[in-house]
């Protein structure tokens, strides 16, 4: 069995319906892509999948390694190795970057029963060190507060670091590749590529196609108005990428 | 009362703040207790006890004449149910100061000891004076200071010791009749801190008192009298708590500041009463020419806070801040502030204001801006944040502004927030539970006050909020 089993996910906010039965299937050292247009539902899936309070699963089940996930607090999921890149990332003013990043190891450490493991000063600083030079982060941004004041570009490589630092087994990376240009598109599509490997699952979540140039995925799945309607190789990339949506019956602007 | 005999409202108080300090000592005896309630013979009482001079008796007795005669004050937060009569207005718990902490009785020393002030005085501190009830039973200054001619003393001994110099200041800069409970506190005061510190000398560690009540239905009058002459620098920091009692107790402080030309004070207070205190205290600076005035004030317990630090920039280009946390929880009122006064050309000014309110708590900002005719080319900010944790808490924002010369420049910003749930689902997306990232973005909230303090009331600060944070999310 795969890692994990999405099976007719069904979810809606405020009463609406946005997911309309979702099935999909990722195993570790996978990378799929699910693309879409506009509202198909897409950020409503990461958001589901981490457990957005907002959102309402009308049906449906999500396991990850057999473990019921939908059961789970957002920060249960995380410890499970969930990992979700906002393509909003909020900001935390007050708190810094380092101090945020250092909590955050911490509760990934933590045992089973809660009981603190926490990771030692010299060691913090060097894993943060190294993350930071591999992503081409400016080491000045560890003291300025979280997301404050970012730039897009800093937001999107703060994603990439804490996915980086957190080491997680699923990263859901929802439209990473929104308001980046070319660089900052390579730089953190190499953060990506670099973290790949048996041992991690990704899960890229796109409009366009421009990002699967730099990331390939195993598999591609074409979600319009809340349903997979299509999923094949990479190919059904390259697809959309001349065709657009339109061939599934979306009417929007060329891809 | 036996530790199984809580009632309702102790175990409340227990379980809501995770209250550290509630303990009691009920082994020392105190050396003389007044009787409850309050009269003429009780003021002249307390007077004979302290052998002080006809003048000192002679002001309590016209300060209480006004405190009875004056009616409570109707606005702010709810003073009518304090227990007046049941209150103890003077205990003195041991016959003499004691020079070393070994001196105290056990039961004493011990409280000391948890309250971690026998061990923060050897790491950090210039000076510790320790009040227990009424008076301060422990005293202490850096010998290299006393050389310097910094005078520390607890308010009683400065009163025989150095009488001239507190009689010129003493009632100069909030008067007996500046308002109920600084006439209350004129009346009965005892205890408190004297601070001298002589031209041109900086006190680089800070000077520190701590406040303890330990009986019950205990009312605490400490006063104050802090001056910092011509260039000269001291950092003073207050500490206080009371054990959880499911009575009420009264502390009612009086705090006067006298800042000389081109001098600078900075007066830090960790307030953390329990739950059942009411505190109503008056502190008010005078800054001279190019002095500079500042009041950290962290207001986090009691179950009423009623509490405005002032600056009267006396002097030009004198400046005054006033930084203000308070963090109002379950059956908590913190009606908390500054109030600041140009009287003098390009003086400036600083109010900052962060409050928190959760679990029911309110939290209410109530400030005065003056600016008096004259002040030309002054300037002032006042910024008021306030941090909402849930749908059952408060706040409110009184701001006063009083601008008598149109030659200023004047800013006001106020802002209310609630947690967001996007911050806090973001948080939790990297494994931080609920409760470690709604306190996580509290510290956030309240980042730019504690990065003002040395790193130790910083840490203090920060763990107390923590600590009212725990528990709290539902």
């Amino acid at each position: 069995m795969a890692d994990l089993v999405i099976s007719n996910l069904h979810a809606a906010i405020d009463g609406t319906e946005i997911l309309r039965g979702i099935d999909l299937e990722l195993s570790q050292g996978q990378v799929h892509a699910i693309m879409g247009p506009n509202g198909s539902g897409k950020s409503t899936l990461a958001h589901v999948l981490m457990g957005h309070p907002s959102y309402e699963v009308t049906s449906g089940e999500v396991t990850f390694k057999g473990t019921d996930v939908l059961e789970l607090e957002p920060d249960e999921r995380s410890r499970l190795g969930i990992f979700l890149a906002f393509q909003y990332p909020s900001a935390i003013p007050g708190v810094t970057v380092a101090n945020f990043l250092r909590m955050a190891v911490n509760a990934q450490r933590r045992g089973p029963d809660g009981e603190p493991n926490p990771i030692r000063i010299p060691e913090f600083r060097k894993l943060l060190a190294e993350n930071m030079e591999q992503l081409k982060i400016d080491r000045s941004l560890t003291s300025r507060y979280l997301n404050d004041g970012f730039s897009g570009g800093e937001k999107k490589r703060m994603e990439m670091l804490q996915m980086a630092i957190l080491q997680p087994k699923l990263a859901i990376l929802d439209e990473t590749d929104s308001g980046l240009d070319i660089d900052a598109l390579r730089i953190v599509s190499d953060g990506v590529n670099r973290l790949t490997g048996p041992e991690l699952g990704v899960l890229v979540i796109t409009h366009y196609a421009r990002l699967l140039q730099y990331i390939r995925p195993d598999r591609v799945h074409v979600l319009v108005e809340g349903r997979i309607v299509e999923s094949g190789g990479p190919e059904i990339a390259d697809k959309l990428e001349a065709h657009g949506y339109a061939p599934y019956g979306v009417q929007e602007a060329a891809v | 009362m036996a530790d199984t005999e809580l009632t309702q409202k102790e175990r409340d108080a227990v379980a809501i703040g995770e209250y550290k300090y509630g303990f009691h000592d009920d082994v020392t005896q105190p050396f003389f207790k007044s009787r409850r309630g309050l009269d003429e013979q009780i003021v002249r009482e307390i007077s004979a006890h302290k052998s002080e001079p006809e003048w000192m008796t002679d002001f309590r007795v016209k300060s209480l004449k006004h405190y009875d005669a004056r009616p409570l004050p109707t606005w702010g937060g709810d003073v009518g149910r304090i227990p007046f009569d049941d209150i103890y207005y003077y205990l003195k718990p041991v016959e003499e100061q004691a020079k070393s902490w070994d001196d105290l009785p056990p039961g004493m020393r011990e409280t000391w000891d948890k309250l971690g002030i026998p061990e923060a005085e050897k790491k950090y501190l210039a000076g510790v004076g320790a009040q227990y009830e009424s008076e301060v039973v422990y005293h202490n200054l850096q010998e290299e200071l006393q050389k310097q001619g910094v005078i520390f003393l607890d308010m009683d001994s400065a009163l025989r010791e150095q009488e001239e110099l507190v009689r010129r200041y003493f009632g100069t800069i909030i008067p007996y009749n500046d308002n109920k409970f600084a006439a209350l506190n004129s009346a009965v005061w005892s205890g408190g801190s004297f601070i001298y510190v002589p031209k041109g000398v900086k006190v680089e560690l800070p000077l520190q008192a701590y406040f303890r009540i330990n009986a019950e239905n205990m009312g605490q009058f400490e006063r104050t009298l802090i001056i910092v002459d011509e260039d000269a620098y001291v950092h003073y920091v207050e500490g206080c708590t009371a054990p959880i009692y499911s009575t009420d107790s009264l502390h009612s402080a009086v705090v006067e500041i006298h800042v000389a030309r081109g001098g600078r004070c900075r007066y830090t207070t960790i307030q953390n009463w329990s739950t059942n205190v009411y505190n109503l205290v008056t502190k008010r600076a005078v800054a001279e020419a190019d002095a500079t005035m500042e009041w950290v004030d962290g207001n986090l317990g009691s179950q009423l806070t009623m509490k405005y630090p002032a600056v009267i920039l006396n002097g030009e280009r004198a400046h005054g801040e006033v930084l203000s946390i308070a963090f109002a929880g379950k059956n908590q009122h913190q009606d908390a502030g500054g109030k600041i006064t140009h009287a003098a050309p390009h003086t400036t000014s600083v109010i900052t204001s962060k409050s928190i309110s959760k679990d029911g708590g309110r939290s209410s900002y109530r400030g005065l801006l003056q600016v008096n005719k004259g002040a030309v080319g002054s300037r002032s900010k006042v910024v008021c944040d306030a941090l909402i944790i849930d749908d059952e808490s408060r706040t409110d924002t009184y701001p006063y502004i009083n601008i008598d010369e149109n030659d200023v420049e004047i800013g006001h910003e106020a802002t209310v927030s609630k947690i967001g749930e996007e911050q806090l689902f973001y948080l939790m997306s990297r494994g931080l539970s609920e409760e470690e990232a709604s306190a996580m973005i509290v510290s956030g909230f309240v980042e730019p006050i504690t990065k003002e303090l040395p790193l130790e009331y910083a840490v203090e600060l920060n763990r107390l909020i923590q600590l009212q944070m725990e528990g709290s999310v539902g």
